[in-house]
């Protein structure tokens, strides 16, 4: 009874760091998809050395932990930038690159899968590259991605749970926090799992109806 | 600011501990891989062709694992069964990071498996039993080593990953390279070099890994294989 | 050979009967075999042909009916009886499905291998031997996706003949070839005929089956309607379904290639 009445007694207290976790995660997958989009196209369409200045950004933010890459960017180098951002701001910064690198990827591959016809007929039609690309191949391609794109939310969300290494009020921070202090450790930290989990299943719940809600009838990747 | 490439720094101060730190990052690595490689393809095989109860359980199982973050699963194994009523079981800090690593990797692996095996299609089980071949020598001879090839550029990228998610034994306070790091810019003041360092470390082993496991696919590349539908 | 041991069928497949999604697919059937016999089924399409021939080699197990193997019945649900029976009755698909992570000639060998318990080198020798019987000696290192259509099933005859089988099932071997990889295709099988390999086959090539068959089994609905040899049911003016089916088939095929009117 005592167990169940910490756990009760600790909920809206991790229940904010939810919400925290809901804010870096939200952040971050907008941060890479502002970034990873232009990325892509980049990467596709652009003269070598852009391209291949990218391949770098991306070979670096995929092989270096997300963890080393929180402690290299919050610790050193904002600092070195004269940044302000605070563990949150960081947290979301840091996650928000490193899903760039992972989006930019997943975007690249789609625009790649469409038929070289579709930039062809754009250009036929008098549209500039930049047009064609915005009204032909992104719509056809960031409808292709979502299912790659719910993917990378419940790695972001499993990734958010690092930040509280850098002592991000995040759900693990805050479960931390409580179990050290009452050495409840086993039900909090399995209260801290069930929430993750309840996030991931909502998240990837929310995207399929968002994928089935963008589809295009006889449209499909495995069609093509 | 900074002197910019302070050698001896990094040769004489920075390079040691890293070093020590890489070996203990590659003895976790290198077990998890391959028992968690190991136990991931025998759950794949359970999740396919093992009776509906074997299915359910693995299939929960997994659910759970990929659900929730390895940071949490890492920190009940070290910081939550000490505190199991009646049978308090205490992990070092490297055990708990191992099994941690195993369970996750076993998990992961075994998705791959499980879609590799699905993909196999049915005539060439059908040729193996026209032929006599019994369950078993069906599943052994003809469907494994095609679902091998099929599943080795994913099972290949949670090799990659697990590498990467190496780093999070640092939180049980399982000492390896990104660990080294922490304890070496505590007493340097140094984070950004000491960092890059240990980025470049962490590049070196993903790019090796890429290197090696495309050379595998190569080498047990098959003309045309996975490309008839 | 002497005429009883003639008489003696080398395999019965009797009042076999199978259901599948609820739907009676087969209706008792029965088909016996003796040394020498080439036994054709045709019939429209979904009248239970295949389901009838997948029955014979338990890959998919009849609901009622009985297998006799010589003077054996067959029990298929012991595995070990049902894993000899396969090995007595080889199968050529409609599909090839050779096995796509093998070389032509590891795809033979394989069975002999595991089934049969032959050391690598054997079992290596005797493919390059069954290879060389339809005429692929040269291809033996090539995997599947480097072969044609006709290739791959001449493999795949290969990989069955290599068991020794004392019959051979062929579901619609040359259906899913193009036109002029046909021909490559029934040469081998009329080879195999000529020596007195007891077959049942399903196809729709009316020419080559009034050629080689010794008897034709007309299905439909699960059934077989009709039975008797080429002469019997495909006799000038004799009144069967078979020759009404064989006649419609015909027109559809003369329909297909109205240039060959249009030069007469």
């Amino acid at each position: 009874m005592h167990i169940l009445s910490t756990i009760i007694e600790a909920f809206p207290y991790i229940l904010q760091g939810t919400l925290v976790t809901v804010v870096l995660v939200a952040g971050a997958l907008t941060l890479g998809f502002c970034l990873g989009v232009p990325m892509a196209v980049t990467q596709v369409y652009a003269p070598r050395p852009f391209a291949m200045l990218l391949s770098f950004y991306v070979w670096f933010f995929r092989g270096v932990p997300v963890l080393l890459l929180l402690f290299l960017f919050y610790y050193g180098l904002f600092g070195l930038m004269g940044l302000e951002v605070g563990t949150i701001g960081a947290s979301c910064i840091v996650l928000g690159m490193t899903s760039a690198a992972y989006q930019s990827q997943i975007f690249r591959g789609s625009i790649q899968s469409l038929p070289a016809g579709q930039f062809k007929a754009g250009r036929a039609l008098g549209m500039t590259d930049l047009q064609t690309i915005w009204n032909v191949i992104l719509p056809q391609a960031l409808r292709l991605s979502i299912p790659g794109w719910s993917n990378e939310y419940s790695i972001l969300l499993k990734d958010s749970a690092m930040c509280f290494a850098l002592g991000t009020p995040e759900i693990m921070a805050r479960t931390h926090f409580v179990a050290s202090r009452t050495y409840e450790h086993l039900p909090l930290y399995i209260t801290a799992g069930l929430i993750y989990f309840a996030i991931t299943m909502a998240g990837v719940t929310l995207l399929r109806r968002l994928e089935r809600k963008a589809r295009i009838p006889g449209y499909s990747n495995s069609g093509m | 600011m900074l002197d910019f490439i302070d050698m001896n720094f990094l040769t004489g101060r920075v390079m040691p501990y890293l070093d020590r730190g890489l070996m203990m990052s590659l003895q976790l690595i290198i077990p998890a891989s391959l028992i968690g490689g190991f136990i991931g393809v025998v759950m794949g095989v359970m999740r396919v062709f093992g009776t509906p109860w074997m299915r359910r359980g693995t299939d929960a199982v997994v659910a759970v694992i990929r659900g929730v973050p390895l940071t949490v699963q890492l920190m009940i194994l070290y910081f939550g069964l000490p505190s199991l009523p009646g049978v308090k079981i205490y992990l070092s800090p490297y055990a708990a990071a191992l099994i941690g690593f195993i369970v996750c990797t076993a998990s992961y692996q075994s998705e791959y498996v499980r879609g590799a095996l699905l993909s196999i299609r049915q005539g060439q089980i059908k040729a193996a039993q026209a032929l006599g071949m019994t369950r078993w020598q069906t599943i052994w001879s003809v469907i494994v080593p095609q679902a091998v090839r099929r599943a080795l550029p994913g099972c290949g990228n949670e090799i990659i990953y697990l590498i990467k998610y190496s780093s999070l034994a640092y939180i049980v306070t399982c000492i390896e390279l990104t660990g080294e790091a922490k304890v070496l810019v505590s007493r340097t003041f140094r984070p950004t070099e000491v960092y890059l360092v240990a980025a470049c470390y962490y590049l070196v082993m993903v790019s090796a890994a890429t290197w090696l496991l495309a050379k595998l696919e190569k080498k047990l590349a098959i003309p045309d294989f996975g490309t008839q539908k | 050979m002497n005429a009883h041991q003639n008489d003696t069928p080398i395999l019965r497949a009797e009042h076999f009967t199978k259901y599948l999604t609820g739907r009676k697919i087969l209706d008792d059937c029965s088909i016996s075999m003796r040394p020498g016999d080439v036994k054709v089924l045709i019939g429209p399409s979904g009248a239970g042909k295949s389901t009838f021939l997948q029955c014979i080699n338990c890959l998919l197990e009849p609901d009622q009916g009985e297998i006799w193997l010589g003077e054996r019945k067959v029990d298929f649900k012991n595995t070990k009886e049902l894993y000899d029976l396969r090995q007595h009755v080889g199968m050529i698909f409609q599909e090839f499905n050779l096995f796509d992570h093998l070389s032509a000639e590891r795809n033979v060998a394989l069975a002999l291998r595991k089934v049969r318990g032959m050391s690598r080198a054997d079992a290596l020798e005797r493919a390059h031997a069954e290879l060389a019987r339809v005429g692929l000696e040269d291809k033996a290192k090539l995997y599947p996706a480097q072969l044609s259509g006709g290739q791959k099933q001449r493999v795949a005859i290969a990989r069955a003949l290599a068991m020794d089988p004392t019959i051979l099932l062929l579901d619609e071997p040359t259906s899913a070839l193009d036109p002029e990889l046909v021909g490559e295709v029934l040469t081998v099988i009329r080879d195999l005929a000529a020596h007195g390999m007891p077959m049942i086959m399903v196809t729709h090539q009316m020419e080559f089956a009034r050629a080689v068959a010794t008897e034709i089994l007309f299905m439909e609905s699960g059934r077989v309607i009709e039975q008797g040899s080429p002469e019997e049911l495909l006799a000038p003016g004799a009144q069967t379904r078979t020759q009404d089916f064989c006649t419609r088939l015909l027109e559809l095929c003369g329909e297909a290639e109205p240039s060959q009117e249009a030069r007469s």
